[in-house]
């Protein structure tokens, strides 16, 4: 079990609207920073700021090793085979471009034969799912409509849970690619990655995981969940922003070619052509954000301190609560499986009859309570649920029941304040 | 009165519910106009059609979807340009968005007279995210009668 730790997190201390205290219950958005963090990063900007693996000196090698040791403390978050697993990027968002666009550049030749197990064309498709975040539908798009590859989907049922019952026809000998989110980030629903990995492997097709909602909520542990690539971002995971990884298997990221270039990530360069580093330093061109890179290290150890199994295990308790109790209120419709299911996250997420949700997340802020609103970047799986938007309330380490009641409360005060006949 | 009273003042709430103006019909006039407006960050839309008569802005109709704000606020533009001309619609617009940028006080001068229903919305104000809301309609209405302008010219021209 957790302890109480809303100390760890300074900001949780700060009072809101009407001098009400805060109940955060938007991390899925992005989450708080505990003190671990914060000052990780204030440390190394006072005491180790150097450039990275190009200067001669002690605060070069000080600040490299900083650098190094976030990525080494990332990889064991995640169970990587190694540090070089990890690439730094901005955010998941650029992560999952990042492949997008490496299996662009391969699929016009770049990288050679080294690089055609990525290459895709007309006559191949590319699949994704239905429950997508725009971040890891987008980018699948513009590559099917850059290479004439043919993008299609797997679709949720009515509890937003995948129709694996599609995989068998959907991904097929045309297949490439398959990218799917681990978690939903709007009904809080966990895939069934290894049904989707079997399929993917039948077929000879990469796998890609959208783990942003993952990595920071539940134990993951990408080599046994058997895909290809992971993506996540720093500031959902008690990081910062600007910082997030892009796993992937060595012998895959030391070909996918990159699509970024500049300083750093190159062997040798003459005027004609560039041969590249291998992973991850052929990703990771240009200068790079050092501080948060340390920031998203620290976050990575303070999670594994406490543990992932207790992590999920309090989520677990609190989207009970939240879950349990949004049910039992009149006019409020849960999207996703209601009650205690056994593949949820502490997330949920609520359409209010007659009540749009920009009208009820200002009621809940006037209580103090932070969500979030509007269609979450999943437009696709807000139309398969009937709604333009909804509410939603994610939970994280620091999350207390409390913050649940407090949010229960406000919701079941929303109808009767905009008099909406019960 | 709270901050949320403030920005949900019956005024608005009435108006959120009675909807002046809402339904797209045919629009029998000189010059006619449309336009379709989304808020990205919401995905609240609004089609919006002005009708003229020389300069006078004879009928809005529209049809829309979104949050009680930006719904209200239509209704309310609606009642408050029609039948008047494209310039006072202009100076009640201007009013309008001098509101939105008055952090939740009223403007104290004869505009706030200017702006009847629509001076109910003061109370968005505070609420920086909810100032797109508000300005919608807005939006759609000067963006409709420049097409209604537009197409009144050509008719003239053609016809
Ligand atoms: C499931 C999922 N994928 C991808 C993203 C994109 O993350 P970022 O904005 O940090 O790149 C998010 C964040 O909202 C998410 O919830």
């Amino acid at each position: 079990m957790l302890p109480d730790l809303r100390d760890d997190f300074p900001l949780l201390a700060r009072s809101v609207r009407n001098g009400k205290s805060l109940a955060y219950l938007d991390s899925g958005a992005t989450a708080q920073r505990p003190h671990a963090v914060l000052n990780a990063m204030d440390e190394f900007d006072r005491l180790h700021n150097g450039a990275v693996a190009r200067g001669a000196h002690l605060l070069a090698e000080e600040a490299t090793e900083a650098f190094e040791g976030a990525r080494g403390s990332v990889a064991r978050l995640v169970n990587a085979a190694s540090p070089e697993e990890i690439v730094w990027t901005s955010n998941a968002t650029a992560a999952l471009n990042l492949v997008a666009n490496g299996i662009g550049n391969a699929s016009a030749g770049q990288g050679g034969a080294a690089s055609s197990l990525f290459r895709v064309g007309p006559g191949d498709s590319i699949v994704v799912t239905q429950a997508e975040h725009h971040a890891n539908l987008i980018p699948w798009q513009q590559l099917a409509a850059r290479t004439g590859a043919t993008l299609r989907w797997i679709e949720v049922d009515d509890l937003g849970r995948h129709r694996l019952e599609q995989l068998g026809s959907v991904i097929d000998e045309t297949t490439k690619v398959v990218a799917f989110t681990h978690a939903s980030n709007v009904t809080g629903v966990v895939s069934d990655v290894a049904a989707f990995v079997a399929r993917a492997r039948e077929v000879g097709a990469l796998t890609v995981l959208d783990a942003c909602q993952s990595v920071p909520h539940i134990p993951v542990d990408v080599q046994a969940l058997g895909v290809d690539f992971a993506a996540f971002s720093g500031h959902k995971m008690l990081g910062p922003t600007g910082i997030g990884a892009l796993w992937g298997r060595k012998s895959l990221l030391d070909v996918l070619p990159p699509s970024v270039f500049g300083g750093g990530a190159i062997m040798t360069v003459t005027l004609e052509e560039t041969t590249w580093h291998p992973a991850p330093t052929r990703f990771e061109a240009g200068t790079q954000p050092v501080t948060q890179a340390v920031g998203m290290g620290a976050a990575a150890e303070y999670l594994m301190a406490l543990g992932m199994e207790d992590v999920a295990e309090h989520e677990r308790r609190i989207a009970r609560i939240i879950r349990e109790g949004v049910s039992e209120i009149p006019g409020v419709r849960l999207l996703g499986p209601v009650g205690d299911a056994h593949d949820v996250l502490g997330i949920a997420t609520v359409a209010v009859d007659g009540v749009h949700t920009h009208d009820v997340g200002q009621v809940l802020d006037d209580l103090g309570v932070a969500v979030r609103v509007g269609h979450h970047c999943a437009q696709p799986l807000h139309k398969r649920f009937g709604v333009t938007g909804s509410t939603r309330a994610s939970a994280h380490v620091y999350t207390t029941e409390e913050d649940a009641e407090r949010f229960l409360a406000g919701l079941a005060s929303v109808r009767e304040f905009f008099g909406v006949p019960a | 009165m709270s901050s949320l009273e403030q920005m949900y003042q019956q005024v608005i709430m009435d108006h959120a519910k009675s909807r002046h103006g809402a339904g797209l019909v045919q629009l029998d006039l000189p010059a006619v106009g449309e336009s379709h407006q989304v808020n990205t960050t919401c995905g609240d839309e609004v089609t919006l059609r002005v009708g003229l008569d020389g300069d006078t802005v004879s009928s809005v109709r529209w049809e829309g979807q979104g949050c009680s704000i930006s719904q209200a606020s239509i209704s309310a533009l609606t009642e408050l340009v029609e039948g008047h001309s494209i310039e006072e619609s202009e100076e009640v617009y201007e009013a309008f968005r001098a509101l939105m940028g008055n952090r939740g006080e009223d403007l104290g001068d004869d505009r706030d007279d200017m702006l009847g229903d629509a001076g109910a919305f003061v109370g968005v104000g505070k609420y920086p995210a909810r100032i797109k809301c508000a300005l919608l309609g807005w939006m759609a209405l000067r963006d409709a009668i420049a097409h209604a302008q537009a197409a009144g010219v050509e008719g003239e021209t053609h016809g």
